[in-house]
């Protein structure tokens, strides 16, 4: 089966955590880049995970295709913001300073563009540590590393056993569909949009009735073997924390502080240049 | 809330997360307004929480498109992720009473199942999504809530065909509750 979450076995240290410590740090990460609208925190994250990065073992042509689909993303929204809303940046950072005058509303302004820059940072602060967690937390060890963050051992068994069924039910689905296409089933473009979306359900059908019967299997054979009577539950994957887990938490809750006060001390959560 | 989740329950997350993924992942038809899919998944989400209640819902919508958004590599967006919880959860809530698994689904059904979906659907794409994304990106009101609008039209409109046709179906394939007689 194609390998969905690309994820790449190299020998790195950042391989070498442990898939709690990486979700920790992924999580901490995550929240700093929300909470923050600083541009001088905003940059140094990217600056950060790019480093990471080149520790981590990953290359460019590894991410290549992902990387690219991000960008697309990227622009398109903030045209997108543009179209919508020319005049955001100046409500945000109070003051002025037309450049340029496009047509009717659509000035470009310091403000503006000062804030698609923040925007385009933000991107670039989170998506890049989600990457490098992609690529470099093996999925198996994943189900564990939920049920060391506190995360329920049920909760974190069902996780498990979505990773486990993706690669059957995405295989049950291309039979399904090959057959009913077989059929007559059109689901191409030449169709009506609601025509298709019922081609789909002939599709989805069989499909959810084979996973209902299927969810009846597995929870009897659970049962069958005592899942859920202990209060706790051991991991195979499980691994113990080592120095370098405890240093790359305290790293990211630190970030995440840094993150927090800057935002509370200041009392904004935007670095103002024009003031 | 965890001490009750049973072992059904359990599976149905997992493997309902796993239907999700591979909706929302290999059959995505592409809408007007980019960034924004008119994705079946949400049909899927809908019936899961019908027959497995507001938990197994809330779980599948958030592992499933947490999932999803993983594996596109464009950033677990978060405030949406959480609307897909929200949905699920609302969803399960809407339809308790509803009994699916005893064979029941009639007319009065499929417009109780249709209202409760249209309901959450408003709530998750017109409120939750977007205010969520206004507190955590601040982009512009105008454009969060045009994408919510796209997407929420789309998923309320999949949701209603795929969602109603997947309970009918999955009534239908159960047994009659009391179709069997005991003999004299």
């Amino acid at each position: 089966m194609i390998n969905i979450f690309n994820y790449i076995d190299r020998p790195s240290p950042i391989h070498r955590l442990t898939g709690a410590t990486k979700l920790v740090c992924l999580l901490l990460w995550s929240f700093a880049s929300m909470v923050t609208y600083d541009t001088r925190i905003l940059a140094l994250m990217p600056v950060a995970a790019l480093i990471l990065f080149g520790v981590s073992q990953i290359k460019f042509r590894d991410i290549k295709a992902v990387f690219w689909v991000t960008f697309v993303f990227m622009v398109l929204n903030n045209v997108m913001v543009y179209v919508f809303a020319p005049e955001h940046g100046v409500s945000i950072y109070g003051t002025r300073t037309v450049l340029l005058t496009i047509a009717g509303p659509y000035t470009v302004t310091a403000e503006q563009l000062f804030y698609h820059l923040n925007l385009i940072l933000k991107y670039f602060a989170s998506i890049p540590v989600l990457l490098l967690f992609v690529c470099t937390t093996d999925p198996s060890e994943f189900a564990a590393s939920l049920s060391r963050i506190g995360v329920s051992y049920r909760v974190s068994y069902s996780v498990a056993l979505a990773l486990r069924y993706i690669p059957d039910i995405q295989r049950a689905y291309h039979d399904i569909s090959q057959s009913q296409q077989a059929r007559g089933v059109e689901m191409s473009k030449k169709e009506s949009l609601v025509k298709r979306l019922k081609a789909a359900s002939a599709i989805l059908i069989p499909l959810i009735l084979s996973s209902m019967d299927r969810i009846e299997v597995i929870s009897n054979a659970m049962e069958l073997r005592g899942f859920g009577k202990g209060k706790t539950r051991t991991w195979y994957r499980a691994r113990a924390f080592r120095a370098a887990d405890v240093v790359c938490m305290a790293l990211c809750a630190a970030l995440l502080v840094l993150a927090v006060t800057d935002t509370l001390v200041r009392g904004t959560r935007y670095y103002n240049p024009f003031i | 809330m965890n001490n009750k989740l049973s072992v059904r329950t359990v599976v149905a997350i997992g493997i309902g997360a796993a239907l999700f993924f591979v909706c929302g992942r290999f059959v995505a038809i592409p809408s007007p307004v980019p960034n924004t899919n008119i994705s079946i998944q949400y049909g899927v989400l809908a019936f899961m929480a019908a027959v497995f209640g507001p938990i197994a819902g809330a779980l599948i919508g958030l592992i499933g498109h947490a999932l999803i958004d993983a594996s596109y590599g464009w950033g677990i967006w978060w405030s949406w992720v959480i609307a897909s919880a929200v949905f699920g959860c609302l969803m399960g809530f809407g339809t308790r009473k509803m009994t699916l698994a005893d064979g029941v689904c009639g007319k009065k059904e499929i417009i109780r199942f249709n209202l409760t979906q249209l309901v959450c659907h408003v709530l998750c794409w017109g409120v939750c999504a977007p205010v969520l994304d206004i507190i955590i990106y601040n982009e512009p009101v105008e454009k969060l809530f045009a994408q919510g609008l796209v997407a929420g039209i789309g998923n309320a409109v999949t949701t209603a065909i795929i969602g109603s046709l997947l309970c009918v179906a999955y009534a239908k394939a159960r047994p009659q509750k009391g179709s069997l007689a005991k003999e004299d």
